[in-house]
């Protein structure tokens, strides 16, 4: 091993740009190969909202802890790009406050803070709430900007000597004789040339893609496909983030961003996702659901659609009911390739979790004694990023 | 459900390694619902792998995605196919202008970000200094204090559309110098001023009003330029008068 081992980490997505602050924290020669542009898969296209875990503290706890755990942290070191406002859980008929006795209880299981209102109380901290609401709970839910959250983690990577490459596409692994990785062929789209990058471990963090670079090395991940569309419209109805309060189902979220509201989201599999068509019968029944939440933004237009793909981990099981929480794999465990691992699954919110395990297997396999410092180290101005 | 579908021909501006940029067409079988960045996408995933461009949150909060659409500085995330060409139509796809071309329809804005970096105005403000002046105001309830992500999403479509900054690449550009008139609300720092105060400042605006027209989220760049050139004679005078 030499005296600063090298980490190649494909993929500079919440995941990637995090797991290269932390490795480089740790001691770490880090390249990062991207092919587009930072944080244009799934990370860029997430909704924005920073999870107090009480959206899957009753049906998955271990998410929801993870959530508030990760959401404490972010606020401290990603203040820079966190709007920070609170959200608020809605019961509108029977069947939501029947929900909330299991809703209380996981949130005090998972530690998530929540403060109940009444109907009326919710109304006079957020007037634009249909006026049916019966009961509310407030949690601390916030908003985040996705691209400058991932630039501020790969400015702070990149500060401590970490390489970044967009539209770097990896196109196989350099595998030898041993079933050891060594590194990877890489296709630069800017200039059209093909080189190699040698590296001591590989990191595989492309999220929802993360089956087709396994499947260079003949080896594979569990994973799930599972886009969901997104809207944004142009008024900010409210100042939090407001949800359903039910089991967790399409058009339940509404995101103040700027000066917009983001629905999201809905929920279904998928088999190629480099292109996923907004399907406008998805909007129709999202926002139908949404403008019962908030009844102005029927007065509102239409920003934007778009699609964003989930990478959910696969327990064999359907949709929404699939885990929200991460996984990271060994695939020495898997197919006996070393130095290659892979970590998908999870939230935004959870990124630095995921970097953190990630760091911490990659030191494992490299005898690596070092500390992960990423909880207490702010990140620095995602500008950053762009100076050389 | 049937869902129409347009024939467009993307032309879409192509230049790799600084050597001249040529133009390709695509031709494209495309609902016009969707977003000129769709149709770039679209190009990528079934027509050709080594188009570059930016792009990231796909909703205009992140400022990734400018691009000149038909010659005009557009947010290519929110602007709807429909908005730009018509069925049989072409649509022409190119770079931001007064940015040095990376690769395709991808520009260098490594400058721009470190200029906006010296204008101290962070990405997450009060409410009340979150929105303009003038403007309607987004707070829906008055108890307690918001915060929220300003408006300014430094796309850079200001400064695309800027004559002096076409004409000057030393001119901090619009974008900029709206940030510092922001950041000077905020902190009252006179350094800011003093950033302002210059040729390439504040005074390097010709008035064109281009960038508040191309501007795709609200921040009315010019206007605050004229007003940081009040604030910036103002505090001239009560200079004057402090000796």
């Amino acid at each position: 091993m030499p005296d600063q081992p090298h980490a190649i980490i494909i993929g500079a997505g919440f995941t990637g740009c995090a797991t290269a602050h932390d490795l480089t924290l740790r001691g770490f020669k880090v390249t990062v190969l991207e092919r587009g542009e930072i944080a244009s898969g799934t990370s860029g296209r997430t909704h924005g909202l920073l999870h107090s875990g009480a959206r899957y503290c009753v049906s998955e706890a271990e998410a929801g802890i993870e959530c508030i755990d990760e959401n404490i942290f972010l606020r401290k070191i990603a203040k820079q790009c966190i709007e920070f406002n609170g959200g608020l859980f809605v019961a509108l008929n029977e069947a939501d406050v029947a929900y909330a006795p299991r809703f209380i209880e996981g949130a005090h299981a998972c530690h998530i803070p929540v403060e109940e209102l009444t109907g009326k109380a919710a109304l006079r901290l957020e007037p634009n709430l249909n006026p049916k609401v019966l009961l509310a709970y407030l949690v601390p839910d916030g908003v985040f900007d996705p691209l400058r959250l991932a630039l501020a983690f790969a400015a702070s990577a990149k500060q401590r000597g970490a390489q970044f490459w967009p539209y770097h596409q990896v196109k196989g692994l350099v595998i030898d004789g041993q079933k050891q990785v060594r590194g990877v062929r890489v296709w630069d789209r800017t200039s059209g040339k093909e080189f190699e990058v040698r590296g001591d471990m590989l990191v595989n963090a492309t999220g929802v893609w993360a089956g087709e670079i396994a499947a260079m090395g003949n080896t594979s991940v569990p994973l799930k496909q599972t886009p969901g569309v997104m809207v944004a419209f142009d008024q900010r109805a409210t100042q939090r983030v407001i949800n359903r309060l039910n089991e967790p189902g399409d058009g339940d979220i509404i995101i103040p961003q700027r000066r917009m509201a983001v629905i999201g989201t809905t929920s279904f599999e998928a088999t190629d996702v480099d292109y996923i068509p907004v399907l406008k019968e998805q909007v129709r029944q999202m926002n139908t659901e949404a403008f019962e939440l908030l009844p102005i933004l029927r007065q509102a237009h239409m920003r934007g659609a778009y699609m964003s793909a989930r990478p959910l981990i696969d327990s064999s099981e359907e949709g929404r009911s699939l885990s929200r929480t991460f996984k990271c794999y060994d695939h020495q465990e898997i197919s006996g390739l070393g130095g290659f691992v892979t970590i998908t699954g999870g939230k935004a919110t959870t990124c630095r979790g995921m970097a953190e395990k990630t760091a911490d297997l990659v030191c494992q396999k490299l005898g690596v004694r070092a500390e992960c410092q990423t909880r207490d180290v702010v990140l620095s101005s995602y500008r950053d990023y762009y100076q050389n | 459900m049937n869902v129409e579908k347009w024939k467009v021909t993307f032309v879409v501006s192509r230049q790799k390694n600084q050597e001249p940029r040529l133009y390709q067409s695509f031709q494209l079988e495309i609902d016009p619902d969707e977003y000129v960045l769709d149709g770039v996408e679209r190009i990528w995933a079934f027509h050709d792998r080594s188009l570059t461009y930016r792009h990231a949150c796909h909703h205009s909060t992140c400022g990734a995605c400018g691009m000149l659409v038909n010659g005009v500085e557009k947010l290519t995330c929110i602007t709807s196919i429909r908005s730009v060409t018509h069925n049989g139509g072409t649509l022409k796809v190119e770079p931001l202008r007064n940015f040095a071309v990376v690769s395709d329809l991808v520009v260098d804005m490594s400058n721009f970000y470190t200029h906006l970096e010296a204008a101290q105005f962070g990405q997450v403000a009060s409410l009340a200094q979150a929105a303009l002046p003038h403007d309607a105001d987004t707070r829906s309830v008055t108890d307690g204090e918001f915060e929220r992500l300003v408006d300014c999403i430094e796309c850079g479509l200001c400064v695309s559309a800027c004559p002096s900054a076409l004409t000057s690449e030393t001119y901090y550009g619009p974008a900029v110098l709206a940030a510092a008139q922001q950041a000077f609300n905020q902190s009252k720092n006179s350094a800011l001023i003093h950033f302002a105060d210059q040729h390439d400042g504040a005074w390097g605006c010709h008035s064109a009003y281009e960038c508040s027209a191309v501007c795709p989220s609200n921040v009315d760049p010019a206007w605050r330029i004229m007003d940081l050139r009040k604030k910036t004679l103002a505090y001239r005078i009560k200079q004057l008068f402090r000796k």
